[in-house]
């Protein structure tokens, strides 16, 4: 047992709390103290701030020992990792666990905080009061720590041990019992983006509180515009991060996940999904203030908003109320209370500050003409923010449901049964407005436009964007109204912004961040028009069957069974299953299930033969090789007019102890479009198969005769004298016949033996080849006509279940993506560089 | 009246038309009875039930047939108001199918037959582990 590790741990946590108190209470000295004690104050702060982060730090270190030492006394490394679970993944379960994932926001927090302190010297200590509450916040989240004499629980501690977190018959006998190992990482999240995605993410939350402590720190400290000089390059850089996360997110779930898209408008996702949206409004209207002073009460609700429905995300995910909603929330750990005084706590007294000093913020008195730049973009921050509002209305229907049951009312309300097809039509509409207004605004910023040349300006772009429209729906075959709007609003938001990115790099190279980001997003719009709209299920199965005959209607089935080498045709492509496959670890290529020979170790196998993968040679007979045991890999190969178009490895992992049965898609990458496919049902090899009647062949040497339909030939029959590795008495008799089948793509062979002891004893080892379902017996020898009897049962052949989809233009998609990160990356740049300019004049 | 004050109540009925839009065609879960008033007047979509799989005396579950082609299956399914109720799934029997305690189904009826066009399943054990692997003592 390792105590020291965990109590140290705990330790660190208690102290990274009340550090982090102590920081606050410090801070706000520094603000109303006397003044010769003041800097003394802030001494003091930035000193208990250190100490917090350090003891963060610490926090960190002690849990990454004990899940990468494997100290499974303890609950988190035992319900998270696994002795066989490769290095990078350990990263993962560190924050796959709701505490894990809390520390990751607080680490985030802890190093922005430093960051803050030592450049924003103006705004340190208001800003770090804000900072300081919400480490305390989460601190006690994790906090472990039972209050005495009322007995609350505050917090759930990473560093519990097993025996106190589960309860189980072993630990009353034997108290000091360790398990040999872990019950390991979730299947679906062993995957680098896995890695990757959390830590982004949760730097994109951790960076939404900046923006909102400025303009706590602005309303507090009566600096009603001055907060958002140093909060916009902020705002930039968190919604750059915290978009890049969300899209990461939508990747993974593209590669690992089966509902055969990228994003699925799950409670988890749009709680993360309304933020952005609002963070993204709230960038714009801060620079519609930088330029004209309005805007100044939207951009102090919208920051507000951004951080509150963070918080609210927080809660939704981690309460435990979307239960039924959601696939992927966290288990509850009865940290709800918390989490609601958590967002409550910063709703109300953001709101109540808000409202406390909203007489007092300037506001203009200016009237914003249509022709205004400033009334487009706040028509474009606007519809952001309605379009968020749609999302999180049926997202929050859990919530609604229970506050309607405290006022009596059985509300019921379900989330939406089609969550894409249900959000999708809402969201296009505002996918359309925003894309026109964006690409309106455009050409109202660079240029003081008016009633006159207003169509000298749109002219030439609208021309261009509908020649372009013409040729895309006419190469794309698109008929559906919404998708016709879409495609024109996406080309008319490229057209107008190229247009723009041409005039403005002429200028100023550095002033070309929006043209840039909103030339992602409409790459984005038309990737997701295409890819979404326009997928098709090549499995499709248009045979029409009747599910039952008690039904009237007969169905599509958009999943194909496919048995071994039996190909089928479907949309175009020929589709024909080849076996199961293992992948050996580090070795690129997959081998044959047939050609591995098993050892004592689930995790190492023998190869048979010489392994070739795409005609390399990967692998030497004899060689041994580690493989993960849960990992099963489906060869599907697609061919189109007889050429091969994809060969596919959707993959199965079957672990227990985590639920069974996962499957992951395999996609084959075009730049026109990708071919997705996974596994729907697997054959469970656990079940025996039911053989058919043996029936009775007598054949001689060398004579072709048919085995379930595949030709057959008795090669030889030789005496052996060691039958599976036991060596035989000179008394004992027994023969090994060699039977080659022909199969439909290479020929297998078949050696049954009959055996002889004693003299009177007959046994007989049937031969399986289990690709073709065949299992032959030599029943009899009949010396007197050369002739051998040989039995054959025969069973269904070896079948997956599939679903094959495709996806075109799926890259424009992840194209826009970059596109706009790096438009973030290039106004961002611009916006510190003002940033430090006005702070080197200060 | 400023132009500020214009936009901000479209702004505002915007909004109101957002949640009427959505909370006005909102399912809710409702039970086989219901579910089936609401096919014979016509409302035949998006119906959510709420169950539990039809187990017998020793817990395991019974009634679950799947088709000669594997790629549909049907259950019985309880609903709270203890109604047994065929229900027809036109997807393979997910692997986990049996393990899950909950079964939410959305579809409608087709004369006297449930069709789910979608099934939710709650494993409620799937990440908590409840006994610890002793064996590999």
């Amino acid at each position: 047992m390792h105590y020291f590790i965990g109590d140290l741990g705990h330790f660190f946590i208690i102290l990274s709390f009340v550090t982090s108190l102590v920081s606050v209470f410090a801070y706000w000295k520094t603000i109303y103290a006397e003044e010769p004690t003041r800097e003394a104050w802030r001494k003091n702060a930035r000193v208990a701030f250190y100490v917090h982060t350090a003891a963060v730090l610490g926090v960190v270190v002690s849990l990454f020992v004990i899940i990468y030492q494997h100290y499974f006394e303890y609950h988190y490394a035992y319900s998270h990792s696994s002795r066989h679970l490769p290095a990078q993944y350990m990263v993962s379960c560190f924050w796959e666990g709701q505490e894990g994932s809390f520390l990751l926001w607080i680490f985030w927090h802890a190093l922005i905080g430093i960051i803050l302190i030592h450049t924003q010297k103006k705004w340190e200590a208001p800003v770090m009061v804000v900072f300081g509450l919400v480490q305390a916040f989460l601190a006690s989240m994790i906090l472990g720590v039972v209050i005495p004499l009322i007995d609350l629980k505050l917090g759930s501690s990473p560093f519990i041990l097993l025996r106190d977190a589960i309860d189980d018959p072993i630990f009353s006998i034997q108290p000091d019992f360790i398990p040999k190992d872990g019950s390991g990482l979730n299947p679906l999240l062993q995957n680098y983006w896995m890695v990757i995605h959390p830590p982004t993410l949760f730097l994109g939350f951790a960076l939404t509180l900046v923006p909102f402590a400025f303009c706590i720190a602005g309303l507090w400290q009566k600096e009603y515009s001055n907060w958002i000089k140093p909060a916009l390059p902020w705002t930039l850089i968190g919604a750059g991060i915290l978009g890049l996360g969300i899209l990461m997110g939508g990747y993974w779930a593209y590669e690992t996940l089966n509902f055969g898209g990228y994003w699925n408008w799950d409670p988890v996702e749009n709680a993360v999904y309304v933020p952005w949206l609002v963070m993204i409004a709230s960038i714009h209207t801060m620079i519609i203030y930088k330029n004209n002073q309005t805007a100044l009460k939207t951009s102090i609700i919208l920051t507000i908003a951004t951080f509150v429905l963070i918080l609210y995300s927080t809660f939704l995910t981690r309460s435990g109320i979307l239960g039924d909603a959601s696939v992927h929330s966290f288990t509850d750990l009865g940290l709800s209370g918390q989490l609601l005084i958590y967002l409550l706590f910063f709703t109300v007294a953001a709101i109540a500050l808000s409202v406390w000093r909203w007489k007092q913020i300037p506001s203009s008195e200016k009237e914003t003409s249509v022709y205004s730049r400033e009334f487009w973009i706040f028509m474009g921050a606007t519809l952001l923010c309605l379009s968020g509002f749609q999302v999180i209305i049926p997202t929050s229907y859990p919530v609604i449901n229970e506050i309607g049951s405290w006022f009596g009312f059985d509300l019921r309300l379900a989330t939406p049964g089609n969550q894409v097809e249900y959000y999708s039509r809402f969201q296009v509409w505002f996918g359309v407005l925003i894309a026109l207004a964006s690409g309106t605004a455009q050409f109202f910023w660079w240029k003081k436009i008016d009633k006159e040349n207003l169509v000298k300006e749109l002219l030439y772009p609208f021309l261009i964007s509908l020649v372009v429209f013409a040729l895309i729906i006419s190469l794309g075959k698109i008929y559906k109204p919404a998708y016709l709007v879409l495609t024109f609003a996406g080309v008319y938001l490229i057209v107008s912004n190229l247009k723009v990115l041409f005039t403005v790099t002429k200028v100023n190279k550095a002033l070309s961040g929006g043209a840039i980001a909103h030339l992602g997003v409409g790459l984005m719009l038309i990737g997701i028009m295409f890819s979404a709209g326009y997928s098709s299920v090549v499995s499709l199965n248009n045979t029409g069957m009747l599910i039952s005959k008690d039904l009237p209607t007969e169905f599509n089935r958009d999943n194909l069974l496919l048995f071994l080498h039996e190909p089928r045709v479907m949309a175009g492509y020929e589709i024909e299953y080849l076996g199961e496959r293992v992948k050996p670890n580090g070795i690129p290529g997959y081998v044959n299930k047939n050609h591995i020979d098993l050892t004592v170790d689930p995790y190492k196998v023998v190869a048979t033969r010489d392994i070739l993968f795409k005609g390399k040679k990967i692998l030497n007979a004899r060689d041994t090789f580690e493989i993960n045991p849960e990992n099963t890999f489906y060869e599907v190969e697609l061919r189109k007019n007889g050429k091969v178009a994809a060969v596919l490895y959707p993959r199965v992992q079957i672990n227990p102890s985590m639920g069974g049965f996962v499957a992951s898609p395999d996609i084959e990458r075009h730049i026109g479009r990708d071919l997705y496919t996974h596994v729907s049902l697997p054959m469970n090899r656990e079940e025996e198969p039911e053989w058919s009647e043996l029936t009775e062949e007598r054949v001689p040497l060398n004579k072709p005769f048919f085995v379930n339909d595949y030709v057959a030939t008795l090669e030889e029959v030789v005496r052996i004298h060691e039958v599976d590795g036991f060596t035989l008495d000179e008394t004992d008799v027994a023969v090994k016949a060699k039977i080659k089948v022909k199969g439909e793509r290479e020929e297998y062979f078949a050696e049954p033996v009959f055996l002889i002891r004693d003299k009177s004893q007959v046994g007989r080892l049937p031969s399986e080849i289990n690709d073709l379902g065949i299992k032959i017996t030599l029943l009899n020898i009949h010396p007197d006509t050369g002739e051998f009897s040989l039995g054959i049962n025969t069973r269904q052949k070896d079948w997956v279940i599939i679903k094959a989809i495709e996806m075109p233009l799926i890259n424009v998609l992840w194209l826009g993506t970059g596109v706009l990160m790096i438009g973030f990356t290039v106004a961002l740049m611009r916006r510190f560089k003002e940033f430090s300019k006005s702070k080197q004049a200060d | 009246m400023k132009k500020s004050h214009i936009f901000a109540l479209v702004v505002i009925a915007a909004a109101i038309g957002i949640i009427i839009a959505n909370t006005g065609d909102a399912s809710t879960y409702v039970s086989f009875d219901q579910a089936y008033q609401m096919a014979s007047t016509g409302n035949n979509t998006d119906i959510h039930v709420v169950g539990d799989l039809k187990k017998d005396a020793n817990g395991n579950i019974i009634g679950i047939e799947k088709s000669a082609d594997k790629l549909s299956f049907s259950f019985i399914l309880i609903d709270e108001n203890q109604k047994e109720q065929k229900v027809y799934y036109n997807e393979p029997m997910p692997p986990d199918f049996a393990r899950s305690e909950k079964v939410v189904v959305i579809g409608g009826y087709q004369n006297d037959s449930f069709v789910a066009s979608k099934i939710l399943l709650k494993c409620p054990s799937k990440y908590q582990e409840e006994k610890i692997n002793t064996s590999s003592l």
